[in-house]
Protein backbone atom coordinates (compact mmCIF):
# COMPACT_ATOMS: atom_id res chain seq x y z
CA UNK A 1 0.00 0.00 0.00
CA UNK A 2 1.28 3.97 -0.75
CA UNK A 3 2.43 5.66 2.00
CA UNK A 4 -0.22 8.40 3.66
CA UNK A 5 -2.84 5.96 2.01
CA UNK A 6 -2.48 3.98 4.94
CA UNK A 7 -3.29 6.34 7.75
CA UNK A 8 -6.68 6.52 6.66
CA UNK A 9 -7.66 3.22 6.48
CA UNK A 10 -5.72 1.77 9.49
CA UNK A 11 -8.37 0.62 11.41
CA UNK A 12 -10.03 -1.75 8.39
CA UNK A 13 -8.29 -5.11 7.67
CA UNK A 14 -6.76 -5.70 4.33
CA UNK A 15 -8.76 -7.54 1.74
CA UNK A 16 -8.08 -11.74 1.29
CA UNK A 17 -5.72 -11.68 -1.34
CA UNK A 18 -7.76 -12.40 -4.53
CA UNK A 19 -10.47 -9.86 -3.43
CA UNK A 20 -11.46 -7.49 -6.67
CA UNK A 21 -11.15 -4.03 -5.55
CA UNK A 22 -14.48 -3.20 -6.68
CA UNK A 23 -17.46 -6.06 -6.97
CA UNK A 24 -20.32 -4.90 -9.14
CA UNK A 25 -23.28 -7.47 -8.02
CA UNK A 26 -26.78 -7.45 -10.49
CA UNK A 27 -26.86 -4.24 -10.08
CA UNK A 28 -29.99 -2.14 -11.20
CA UNK A 29 -31.41 1.16 -11.33
CA UNK A 30 -34.38 2.87 -13.23
CA UNK A 31 -35.53 6.26 -12.85
CA UNK A 32 -39.27 7.88 -13.19
CA UNK A 33 -39.64 10.15 -15.82
CA UNK A 34 -41.61 13.56 -15.04
CA UNK A 35 -44.79 11.61 -16.73
CA UNK A 36 -44.69 8.74 -14.23
CA UNK A 37 -43.31 6.83 -16.21
CA UNK A 38 -40.95 3.85 -15.13
CA UNK A 39 -37.35 4.15 -17.19
CA UNK A 40 -34.64 1.38 -16.55
CA UNK A 41 -31.12 2.36 -16.71
CA UNK A 42 -29.35 -0.48 -15.40
CA UNK A 43 -30.22 -3.96 -15.75
CA UNK A 44 -28.62 -6.54 -13.83
CA UNK A 45 -24.95 -5.36 -14.64
CA UNK A 46 -22.15 -7.62 -13.21
CA UNK A 47 -18.11 -7.24 -13.55
CA UNK A 48 -15.24 -7.13 -11.27
CA UNK A 49 -12.47 -4.58 -11.39
CA UNK A 50 -8.80 -5.92 -9.84
CA UNK A 51 -6.56 -4.34 -7.86
CA UNK A 52 -4.50 -1.25 -9.93
CA UNK A 53 -6.93 -2.26 -13.10
CA UNK A 54 -7.80 0.31 -15.53
CA UNK A 55 -11.40 -0.35 -16.81
CA UNK A 56 -13.30 1.63 -19.19
CA UNK A 57 -16.84 1.68 -19.54
CA UNK A 58 -18.43 2.23 -23.21
CA UNK A 59 -21.50 2.76 -24.43
CA UNK A 60 -23.63 4.69 -26.38
CA UNK A 61 -25.16 8.02 -24.48
CA UNK A 62 -28.28 7.22 -22.07
CA UNK A 63 -27.23 4.12 -21.59
CA UNK A 64 -26.63 4.24 -17.96
CA UNK A 65 -22.90 4.32 -17.99
CA UNK A 66 -22.79 7.75 -15.71
CA UNK A 67 -25.40 5.95 -13.63
CA UNK A 68 -23.22 3.13 -13.13
CA UNK A 69 -20.43 5.44 -12.24
CA UNK A 70 -22.55 7.37 -9.78
CA UNK A 71 -23.81 3.80 -8.41
CA UNK A 72 -19.99 3.07 -7.76
CA UNK A 73 -19.09 6.61 -5.93
CA UNK A 74 -22.23 6.20 -3.90
CA UNK A 75 -23.76 8.84 -5.34
CA UNK A 76 -26.42 7.15 -5.98
CA UNK A 77 -28.23 3.89 -4.87
CA UNK A 78 -29.12 1.03 -6.82
CA UNK A 79 -32.58 -0.28 -6.81
CA UNK A 80 -31.11 -4.15 -6.79
CA UNK A 81 -28.09 -5.95 -6.32
CA UNK A 82 -24.71 -4.49 -4.87
CA UNK A 83 -21.23 -2.52 -5.22
CA UNK A 84 -18.57 -4.30 -2.93
CA UNK A 85 -15.49 -2.62 -2.20
CA UNK A 86 -12.92 -4.68 -0.96
CA UNK A 87 -15.55 -7.18 0.08
CA UNK A 88 -17.30 -4.24 2.14
CA UNK A 89 -20.84 -3.15 0.49
CA UNK A 90 -20.65 0.66 -0.37
CA UNK A 91 -23.22 2.78 1.39
CA UNK A 92 -22.43 6.22 0.43
CA UNK A 93 -19.66 8.78 -1.52
CA UNK A 94 -16.53 8.93 0.14
CA UNK A 95 -12.53 9.73 -0.22
CA UNK A 96 -11.55 6.31 -1.29
CA UNK A 97 -13.21 6.71 -4.13
CA UNK A 98 -12.62 10.00 -5.74
CA UNK A 99 -14.54 10.87 -8.60
CA UNK A 100 -13.07 12.80 -11.91
CA UNK A 101 -16.69 14.54 -13.00
CA UNK A 102 -17.18 16.00 -16.94
CA UNK A 103 -17.38 19.38 -15.50
CA UNK A 104 -14.13 19.66 -13.53
CA UNK A 105 -16.11 21.22 -10.12
CA UNK A 106 -13.63 23.41 -8.63
CA UNK A 107 -15.01 25.55 -6.05
CA UNK A 108 -14.53 28.89 -7.57
CA UNK A 109 -14.45 30.64 -4.48
CA UNK A 110 -10.42 28.77 -3.83
CA UNK A 111 -7.59 29.15 -5.63
CA UNK A 112 -6.18 25.74 -7.52
CA UNK A 113 -3.85 25.45 -4.28
CA UNK A 114 -6.51 25.66 -2.25
CA UNK A 115 -8.74 23.36 -4.33
CA UNK A 116 -6.29 20.52 -3.75
CA UNK A 117 -5.49 21.16 -0.15
CA UNK A 118 -9.47 21.24 0.99
CA UNK A 119 -9.36 17.49 -0.38
CA UNK A 120 -6.16 17.26 2.00
CA UNK A 121 -8.07 18.43 4.77
CA UNK A 122 -10.98 16.14 4.31
CA UNK A 123 -8.32 13.08 4.33
CA UNK A 124 -7.27 14.54 7.81
CA UNK A 125 -3.64 15.97 6.44
CA UNK A 126 -2.33 18.55 9.12
CA UNK A 127 -2.63 21.75 8.08
CA UNK A 128 1.43 22.21 7.92
CA UNK A 129 2.04 19.90 5.17
CA UNK A 130 -1.20 20.47 3.36
CA UNK A 131 0.44 23.69 1.26
CA UNK A 132 3.80 21.08 0.65
CA UNK A 133 1.76 17.94 -0.40
CA UNK A 134 -0.96 20.40 -2.93
CA UNK A 135 2.17 21.80 -4.39
CA UNK A 136 3.73 18.27 -4.92
CA UNK A 137 -0.22 17.40 -6.26
CA UNK A 138 -0.14 20.26 -8.54
CA UNK A 139 3.25 19.66 -10.02
CA UNK A 140 2.21 15.89 -10.81
CA UNK A 141 -0.58 17.61 -13.12
CA UNK A 142 1.91 20.25 -14.19
CA UNK A 143 0.25 23.05 -12.90
CA UNK A 144 2.25 24.52 -10.50
CA UNK A 145 2.62 27.40 -11.91
CA UNK A 146 -1.20 28.61 -11.47
CA UNK A 147 -1.25 27.04 -8.08
CA UNK A 148 -2.01 31.11 -7.06
CA UNK A 149 -4.86 31.28 -10.12
CA UNK A 150 -8.67 31.05 -9.16
CA UNK A 151 -10.19 28.29 -11.48
CA UNK A 152 -12.36 30.40 -13.54
CA UNK A 153 -8.88 31.73 -15.03
CA UNK A 154 -8.00 28.56 -16.40
CA UNK A 155 -8.26 26.97 -20.01
CA UNK A 156 -11.06 24.06 -19.69
CA UNK A 157 -7.95 21.59 -20.12
CA UNK A 158 -6.05 23.22 -17.12
CA UNK A 159 -9.12 23.13 -14.71
CA UNK A 160 -9.97 19.32 -15.58
CA UNK A 161 -5.77 18.99 -14.36
CA UNK A 162 -6.43 20.56 -11.30
CA UNK A 163 -9.58 18.64 -10.51
CA UNK A 164 -7.48 15.15 -11.17
CA UNK A 165 -4.69 16.69 -8.93
CA UNK A 166 -7.58 17.40 -6.25
CA UNK A 167 -8.76 13.61 -6.83
CA UNK A 168 -5.33 12.50 -6.61
CA UNK A 169 -4.86 14.46 -3.69
CA UNK A 170 -7.67 12.02 -1.69
CA UNK A 171 -4.83 9.06 -2.50
CA UNK A 172 -7.79 7.35 -3.92
CA UNK A 173 -7.82 3.49 -4.04
CA UNK A 174 -9.76 3.67 -6.96
CA UNK A 175 -10.27 6.67 -9.29
CA UNK A 176 -13.42 6.97 -10.95
CA UNK A 177 -14.06 9.33 -13.95
CA UNK A 178 -16.97 10.52 -16.09
CA UNK A 179 -16.13 11.35 -19.67
CA UNK A 180 -14.11 14.50 -17.90
CA UNK A 181 -12.74 14.80 -21.07
CA UNK A 182 -15.62 15.17 -22.97
CA UNK A 183 -15.70 18.78 -23.52
CA UNK A 184 -11.94 19.46 -24.18
CA UNK A 185 -10.87 20.18 -27.29
CA UNK A 186 -8.55 17.74 -29.29
CA UNK A 187 -4.90 18.77 -27.81
CA UNK A 188 -6.04 18.58 -24.38
CA UNK A 189 -7.45 15.92 -24.54
CA UNK A 190 -4.66 13.80 -25.95
CA UNK A 191 -2.12 15.85 -23.06
CA UNK A 192 -4.81 14.82 -20.27
CA UNK A 193 -4.81 11.37 -21.37
CA UNK A 194 -0.84 10.91 -21.17
CA UNK A 195 -1.29 12.32 -18.09
CA UNK A 196 -4.21 9.86 -16.55
CA UNK A 197 -1.63 7.00 -17.68
CA UNK A 198 1.35 8.49 -16.12
CA UNK A 199 -0.61 8.85 -13.15
CA UNK A 200 -1.92 5.65 -13.01
CA UNK A 201 1.05 4.39 -13.67
CA UNK A 202 3.05 5.84 -10.77
CA UNK A 203 0.08 5.45 -8.24
CA UNK A 204 -1.20 2.46 -8.68
CA UNK A 205 -4.56 3.53 -8.36
CA UNK A 206 -7.38 1.62 -10.21
CA UNK A 207 -9.39 3.15 -12.65
CA UNK A 208 -13.21 3.35 -13.70
CA UNK A 209 -13.04 5.62 -16.57
CA UNK A 210 -16.54 6.53 -18.41
CA UNK A 211 -16.28 7.31 -22.09
CA UNK A 212 -18.03 6.94 -25.18
CA UNK A 213 -14.85 7.44 -27.12
CA UNK A 214 -13.52 4.09 -28.84
CA UNK A 215 -10.10 5.35 -29.36
CA UNK A 216 -9.65 6.85 -25.93
CA UNK A 217 -10.78 3.51 -24.22
CA UNK A 218 -8.18 1.67 -26.54
CA UNK A 219 -5.54 3.86 -25.49
CA UNK A 220 -6.29 3.90 -22.06
CA UNK A 221 -7.64 0.89 -20.78
CA UNK A 222 -6.38 -2.97 -19.39
CA UNK A 223 -10.71 -3.88 -19.82
CA UNK A 224 -12.71 -2.03 -21.99
CA UNK A 225 -16.77 -2.80 -20.87
CA UNK A 226 -19.31 -2.34 -24.14
CA UNK A 227 -22.43 -1.18 -22.45
CA UNK A 228 -25.81 -1.40 -24.43
CA UNK A 229 -28.43 1.31 -25.32
CA UNK A 230 -30.85 1.76 -22.77
CA UNK A 231 -31.51 0.09 -20.52
CA UNK A 232 -27.97 -0.64 -19.93
CA UNK A 233 -26.33 -4.27 -19.89
CA UNK A 234 -23.18 -5.44 -20.50
CA UNK A 235 -22.44 -6.31 -23.90
CA UNK A 236 -19.06 -7.00 -24.11
CA UNK A 237 -15.64 -7.35 -22.81
CA UNK A 238 -12.75 -6.72 -24.29
CA UNK A 239 -9.38 -7.40 -22.79
CA UNK A 240 -6.49 -5.48 -24.00
CA UNK A 241 -2.94 -6.59 -23.86
CA UNK A 242 -0.90 -3.92 -25.86
CA UNK A 243 1.94 -2.56 -24.71
CA UNK A 244 2.17 0.99 -23.06
CA UNK A 245 2.67 3.71 -23.98
CA UNK A 246 0.15 2.54 -26.79
CA UNK A 247 -0.34 4.50 -30.28
CA UNK A 248 -3.60 3.83 -32.36
CA UNK A 249 -0.97 3.18 -35.49
CA UNK A 250 -0.64 0.07 -33.76
CA UNK A 251 -2.57 -2.25 -36.26
CA UNK A 252 -4.11 -4.81 -33.45
CA UNK A 253 -5.05 -2.00 -31.48
CA UNK A 254 -7.07 -0.12 -34.78
CA UNK A 255 -8.42 -3.49 -35.55
CA UNK A 256 -9.75 -3.94 -32.15
CA UNK A 257 -10.79 0.24 -32.18
CA UNK A 258 -12.51 -0.92 -35.56
CA UNK A 259 -14.37 -3.91 -33.68
CA UNK A 260 -15.97 -2.29 -30.62
CA UNK A 261 -16.85 0.66 -33.34
CA UNK A 262 -19.01 -1.52 -35.48
CA UNK A 263 -20.36 -3.01 -32.30
CA UNK A 264 -21.01 0.65 -30.53
CA UNK A 265 -22.38 1.81 -33.98
CA UNK A 266 -25.21 -1.47 -33.61
CA UNK A 267 -26.63 0.18 -30.13
CA UNK A 268 -26.33 3.87 -31.34
CA UNK A 269 -28.29 3.17 -33.87
CA UNK A 270 -30.68 1.30 -31.86
CA UNK A 271 -31.25 4.77 -29.80
CA UNK A 272 -31.33 7.03 -32.67
CA UNK A 273 -34.32 4.50 -34.29
CA UNK A 274 -35.86 4.46 -31.03
CA UNK A 275 -35.66 8.28 -30.67
CA UNK A 276 -37.08 8.58 -34.09
CA UNK A 277 -39.82 6.44 -33.64
CA UNK A 278 -38.92 3.62 -35.84
CA UNK A 279 -38.85 -0.08 -34.29
CA UNK A 280 -35.07 -1.03 -33.25
CA UNK A 281 -34.87 -4.09 -35.12
CA UNK A 282 -34.67 -2.37 -38.62
CA UNK A 283 -32.01 0.16 -38.48
CA UNK A 284 -33.41 2.09 -41.51
CA UNK A 285 -31.31 2.54 -44.60
CA UNK A 286 -28.19 0.59 -43.26
CA UNK B 1 -4.68 46.25 -13.97
CA UNK B 2 -2.15 49.41 -14.74
CA UNK B 3 -2.19 52.49 -13.51
CA UNK B 4 -3.36 54.24 -16.41
CA UNK B 5 -5.96 51.99 -17.31
CA UNK B 6 -7.13 51.97 -13.39
CA UNK B 7 -7.11 55.80 -13.99
CA UNK B 8 -9.31 55.58 -17.32
CA UNK B 9 -11.75 53.61 -15.74
CA UNK B 10 -12.14 56.25 -12.72
CA UNK B 11 -12.66 58.35 -15.04
CA UNK B 12 -14.95 56.67 -16.63
CA UNK B 13 -17.04 55.62 -13.99
CA UNK B 14 -17.18 58.99 -12.72
CA UNK B 15 -18.05 61.60 -15.33
CA UNK B 16 -21.53 59.84 -16.01
CA UNK B 17 -22.29 61.01 -12.46
CA UNK B 18 -21.16 63.98 -12.49
CA UNK B 19 -22.84 64.90 -15.48
CA UNK B 20 -26.31 63.28 -13.95
CA UNK B 21 -25.58 65.74 -10.62
CA UNK B 22 -25.21 68.91 -13.01
CA UNK B 23 -28.38 68.07 -14.88
CA UNK B 24 -30.28 68.18 -11.88
CA UNK B 25 -28.57 71.02 -10.15
CA UNK B 26 -28.99 73.29 -13.57
CA UNK B 27 -32.85 72.47 -13.99
CA UNK B 28 -33.30 73.17 -10.23
CA UNK B 29 -30.90 76.76 -10.40
CA UNK B 30 -33.29 77.45 -13.51
CA UNK B 31 -36.35 76.84 -11.74
CA UNK B 32 -35.37 79.14 -9.01
CA UNK B 33 -33.82 81.78 -10.61
CA UNK B 34 -36.63 82.25 -13.46
CA UNK B 35 -38.58 82.59 -10.31
CA UNK B 36 -40.82 79.62 -12.20
CA UNK B 37 -41.23 78.36 -7.99
CA UNK B 38 -40.95 80.81 -5.91
CA UNK B 39 -37.65 80.67 -3.20
CA UNK B 40 -40.33 79.46 -0.84
CA UNK B 41 -41.28 76.35 -1.90
CA UNK B 42 -37.98 75.98 -4.00
CA UNK B 43 -34.93 78.13 -2.85
CA UNK B 44 -32.01 77.97 -4.90
CA UNK B 45 -29.49 75.50 -4.89
CA UNK B 46 -27.04 78.17 -3.46
CA UNK B 47 -28.84 78.68 -0.39
CA UNK B 48 -29.01 75.25 0.45
CA UNK B 49 -25.86 74.86 -0.21
CA UNK B 50 -25.39 77.75 2.13
CA UNK B 51 -27.54 76.01 4.83
CA UNK B 52 -26.59 72.52 4.43
CA UNK B 53 -22.86 74.17 5.19
CA UNK B 54 -23.95 75.69 8.05
CA UNK B 55 -25.86 72.81 9.63
CA UNK B 56 -22.41 70.91 8.87
CA UNK B 57 -20.15 73.45 10.70
CA UNK B 58 -22.56 74.02 13.69
CA UNK B 59 -22.39 70.21 14.00
CA UNK B 60 -26.66 69.32 13.95
CA UNK B 61 -26.17 67.37 11.00
CA UNK B 62 -23.06 65.43 11.89
CA UNK B 63 -25.11 64.56 15.02
CA UNK B 64 -28.31 63.88 13.39
CA UNK B 65 -26.23 61.61 11.22
CA UNK B 66 -24.40 59.49 13.56
CA UNK B 67 -27.68 59.08 15.46
CA UNK B 68 -29.39 57.72 12.28
CA UNK B 69 -26.31 55.51 11.85
CA UNK B 70 -25.79 54.06 14.72
CA UNK B 71 -29.78 52.78 15.26
CA UNK B 72 -29.08 51.91 11.42
CA UNK B 73 -26.69 49.94 12.12
CA UNK B 74 -27.79 47.96 15.56
CA UNK B 75 -31.02 47.43 13.11
CA UNK B 76 -29.06 46.19 10.25
CA UNK B 77 -26.75 43.88 12.88
CA UNK B 78 -30.26 42.34 14.34
CA UNK B 79 -32.30 42.23 10.93
CA UNK B 80 -28.78 40.27 9.27
CA UNK B 81 -28.76 37.84 12.14
CA UNK B 82 -32.09 36.95 12.21
CA UNK B 83 -32.38 37.37 8.43
CA UNK B 84 -29.92 34.47 8.16
CA UNK B 85 -31.45 32.18 10.74
CA UNK B 86 -34.68 32.50 8.98
CA UNK B 87 -33.05 31.90 5.77
CA UNK B 88 -31.03 29.09 6.67
CA UNK B 89 -34.04 27.64 7.99
CA UNK B 90 -36.09 28.34 5.05
CA UNK B 91 -33.73 26.33 2.80
CA UNK B 92 -33.55 23.52 5.27
CA UNK B 93 -36.78 21.04 3.86
CA UNK B 94 -39.70 21.89 1.47
CA UNK B 95 -42.10 22.24 4.09
CA UNK B 96 -40.22 25.09 6.00
CA UNK B 97 -40.02 26.49 2.03
CA UNK B 98 -43.52 26.77 2.04
CA UNK B 99 -44.95 27.42 5.18
CA UNK B 100 -42.08 29.79 6.39
CA UNK B 101 -41.24 31.34 3.31
CA UNK B 102 -44.80 32.28 2.27
CA UNK B 103 -44.65 34.19 5.34
CA UNK B 104 -41.60 35.75 4.78
CA UNK B 105 -43.13 36.59 0.94
CA UNK B 106 -46.25 38.14 2.26
CA UNK B 107 -43.93 40.28 4.89
CA UNK B 108 -42.31 41.33 2.22
CA UNK B 109 -45.92 43.11 0.77
CA UNK B 110 -45.79 45.32 3.80
CA UNK B 111 -44.19 48.34 3.41
CA UNK B 112 -42.59 48.56 7.52
CA UNK B 113 -43.36 51.55 7.94
CA UNK B 114 -46.83 50.05 8.42
CA UNK B 115 -45.63 48.31 11.22
CA UNK B 116 -44.85 51.59 13.37
CA UNK B 117 -48.20 52.05 14.70
CA UNK B 118 -48.01 48.58 16.33
CA UNK B 119 -44.54 49.06 17.58
CA UNK B 120 -45.70 52.14 19.45
CA UNK B 121 -48.32 50.34 20.70
CA UNK B 122 -45.49 47.71 22.01
CA UNK B 123 -43.15 50.49 23.08
CA UNK B 124 -44.33 53.67 22.98
CA UNK B 125 -43.51 56.70 20.22
CA UNK B 126 -39.82 55.61 21.02
CA UNK B 127 -36.19 55.13 20.04
CA UNK B 128 -37.27 50.91 20.17
CA UNK B 129 -40.42 51.45 17.78
CA UNK B 130 -37.81 52.87 15.34
CA UNK B 131 -35.31 50.30 15.91
CA UNK B 132 -38.27 47.34 15.29
CA UNK B 133 -39.52 49.32 12.30
CA UNK B 134 -35.99 49.09 10.73
CA UNK B 135 -35.52 45.57 11.67
CA UNK B 136 -38.91 44.11 10.40
CA UNK B 137 -38.14 46.37 6.93
CA UNK B 138 -34.73 44.62 6.27
CA UNK B 139 -35.04 41.10 7.76
CA UNK B 140 -36.95 39.90 5.34
CA UNK B 141 -34.77 40.53 1.76
CA UNK B 142 -31.96 38.89 3.73
CA UNK B 143 -34.18 35.71 4.57
CA UNK B 144 -34.90 35.48 0.91
CA UNK B 145 -31.37 35.82 -0.38
CA UNK B 146 -29.86 33.38 1.99
CA UNK B 147 -32.56 30.74 1.31
CA UNK B 148 -32.49 31.43 -2.19
CA UNK B 149 -28.83 31.36 -2.17
CA UNK B 150 -28.34 28.14 -0.59
CA UNK B 151 -31.28 26.38 -2.46
CA UNK B 152 -29.13 27.93 -6.39
CA UNK B 153 -26.26 26.25 -4.96
CA UNK B 154 -24.40 24.12 -7.87
CA UNK B 155 -26.05 20.22 -7.02
CA UNK B 156 -22.06 19.30 -8.83
CA UNK B 157 -19.89 21.58 -6.31
CA UNK B 158 -22.20 19.55 -3.63
CA UNK B 159 -21.41 15.92 -4.91
CA UNK B 160 -17.85 17.12 -5.66
CA UNK B 161 -17.64 18.09 -1.52
CA UNK B 162 -19.51 14.79 -0.91
CA UNK B 163 -16.90 12.51 -3.18
CA UNK B 164 -14.41 14.54 -1.23
CA UNK B 165 -15.25 13.24 1.69
CA UNK B 166 -17.41 16.33 2.96
CA UNK B 167 -20.79 15.52 4.99
CA UNK B 168 -23.14 17.21 7.51
CA UNK B 169 -21.71 20.27 9.08
CA UNK B 170 -18.65 20.59 7.18
CA UNK B 171 -20.10 19.66 3.77
CA UNK B 172 -22.41 22.85 4.95
CA UNK B 173 -19.71 24.99 6.17
CA UNK B 174 -16.77 24.32 3.46
CA UNK B 175 -19.17 23.93 0.48
CA UNK B 176 -22.71 25.37 0.69
CA UNK B 177 -22.23 28.52 2.51
CA UNK B 178 -18.96 29.44 0.35
CA UNK B 179 -20.98 28.96 -2.91
CA UNK B 180 -24.37 31.18 -1.21
CA UNK B 181 -22.14 34.20 -0.75
CA UNK B 182 -22.72 35.90 -3.67
CA UNK B 183 -26.72 35.75 -3.24
CA UNK B 184 -26.07 36.61 0.40
CA UNK B 185 -23.94 39.81 -0.54
CA UNK B 186 -26.69 40.77 -2.87
CA UNK B 187 -29.28 40.07 0.07
CA UNK B 188 -27.45 42.46 2.61
CA UNK B 189 -27.21 44.95 -0.32
CA UNK B 190 -31.15 45.23 -0.54
CA UNK B 191 -31.96 44.84 2.71
CA UNK B 192 -29.83 48.06 3.84
CA UNK B 193 -31.32 50.03 1.14
CA UNK B 194 -34.86 48.80 2.87
CA UNK B 195 -33.42 49.43 6.62
CA UNK B 196 -32.55 53.25 5.82
CA UNK B 197 -35.70 54.05 4.16
CA UNK B 198 -37.97 52.38 6.87
CA UNK B 199 -35.37 54.16 9.15
CA UNK B 200 -36.32 57.43 7.79
CA UNK B 201 -39.67 57.36 7.45
CA UNK B 202 -40.31 55.86 11.12
CA UNK B 203 -37.89 59.25 12.56
CA UNK B 204 -40.12 61.30 10.44
CA UNK B 205 -43.07 60.34 12.31
CA UNK B 206 -41.71 59.19 16.07
CA UNK B 207 -40.53 62.89 17.44
CA UNK B 208 -38.49 63.52 19.93
CA UNK B 209 -35.44 61.95 18.60
CA UNK B 210 -32.30 63.28 16.87
CA UNK B 211 -31.97 61.67 13.96
CA UNK B 212 -31.67 62.96 10.17
CA UNK B 213 -35.56 61.95 10.08
CA UNK B 214 -36.56 64.20 13.17
CA UNK B 215 -34.26 67.09 11.92
CA UNK B 216 -36.21 66.77 8.11
CA UNK B 217 -39.90 66.63 10.54
CA UNK B 218 -38.55 69.61 12.51
CA UNK B 219 -37.77 71.76 9.43
CA UNK B 220 -40.69 70.90 7.80
CA UNK B 221 -43.50 72.34 10.44
CA UNK B 222 -40.53 75.92 10.64
CA UNK B 223 -41.74 75.77 6.44
CA UNK B 224 -37.34 76.19 6.06
CA UNK B 225 -37.32 74.86 2.63
CA UNK B 226 -32.86 75.63 2.41
CA UNK B 227 -33.09 72.78 5.71
CA UNK B 228 -35.50 70.47 4.21
CA UNK B 229 -33.25 70.03 0.56
CA UNK B 230 -29.93 70.19 2.95
CA UNK B 231 -31.01 67.15 4.87
CA UNK B 232 -32.48 65.20 1.82
CA UNK B 233 -29.22 65.73 -0.12
CA UNK B 234 -27.24 64.34 2.87
CA UNK B 235 -30.09 61.28 3.31
CA UNK B 236 -28.94 60.59 -0.41
CA UNK B 237 -25.35 61.19 -0.48
CA UNK B 238 -25.08 58.42 2.69
CA UNK B 239 -27.27 56.30 1.05
CA UNK B 240 -24.74 56.32 -2.52
CA UNK B 241 -21.69 55.81 0.23
CA UNK B 242 -22.87 53.08 1.73
CA UNK B 243 -24.19 51.32 -1.59
CA UNK B 244 -20.66 51.74 -3.06
CA UNK B 245 -19.54 49.74 -0.29
CA UNK B 246 -21.87 47.28 -1.15
CA UNK B 247 -21.26 47.15 -4.73
CA UNK B 248 -17.53 47.10 -4.44
CA UNK B 249 -17.99 44.50 -2.15
CA UNK B 250 -20.51 42.79 -4.41
CA UNK B 251 -17.93 43.21 -7.05
CA UNK B 252 -15.11 41.54 -5.55
CA UNK B 253 -16.97 38.61 -4.52
CA UNK B 254 -18.00 37.60 -7.99
CA UNK B 255 -15.10 38.10 -9.73
CA UNK B 256 -13.33 35.81 -7.30
CA UNK B 257 -15.78 33.45 -8.83
CA UNK B 258 -15.38 34.27 -12.37
CA UNK B 259 -18.58 35.83 -12.47
CA UNK B 260 -17.71 39.47 -13.97
CA UNK B 261 -14.55 40.60 -15.16
CA UNK B 262 -12.63 41.81 -12.62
Amino acid sequence: MRPGGASRLQAIPDPEPGTPKLSVQAVSKSFLTTRGDVLPVLESVSFDVAPGEFVCLLGPSGGGKSTMLNILAGLERADGGEVLMDGRPVTGPGPDRAVLFQDPALFPWMSVRANVEFALKMVGVPAAERRDRAHAWLSTVHLAMFADAQPHELSGGMRQRAALARALACQPDVLLADEPFGPLDAQAREALQGEVQRVWAETGTTFVFVTHNVREAALLADRVLLMSAAPGRLLEEYRIRAPRPRSLENPLLSRLVADIHDQLELEVRKVVARETGESGQEPGLA
Amino acid sequence: MSRVRRASRARSQVWPRVLALAAVVGVWWLLSATGAVGAKNLPSPATVWTALWHRISNGSIPVAASRSLIRLAFGMVVAVAFGTLVGVWMASSRLAQRSLGSLVVGLQALPPIAWLPLAALWFGFTERAVVFVVIVGAFPAVAMATAGGIRQVSPLLVRAGRTLGARGWSLYREVVVPAAVPSYVEGLRQGWVFAWRSLMASELIVQGGKGLGHSLDRAGRHFDAPTILALMVVIVVIGLVIDLGFAAWDRRVRARRGLVAA
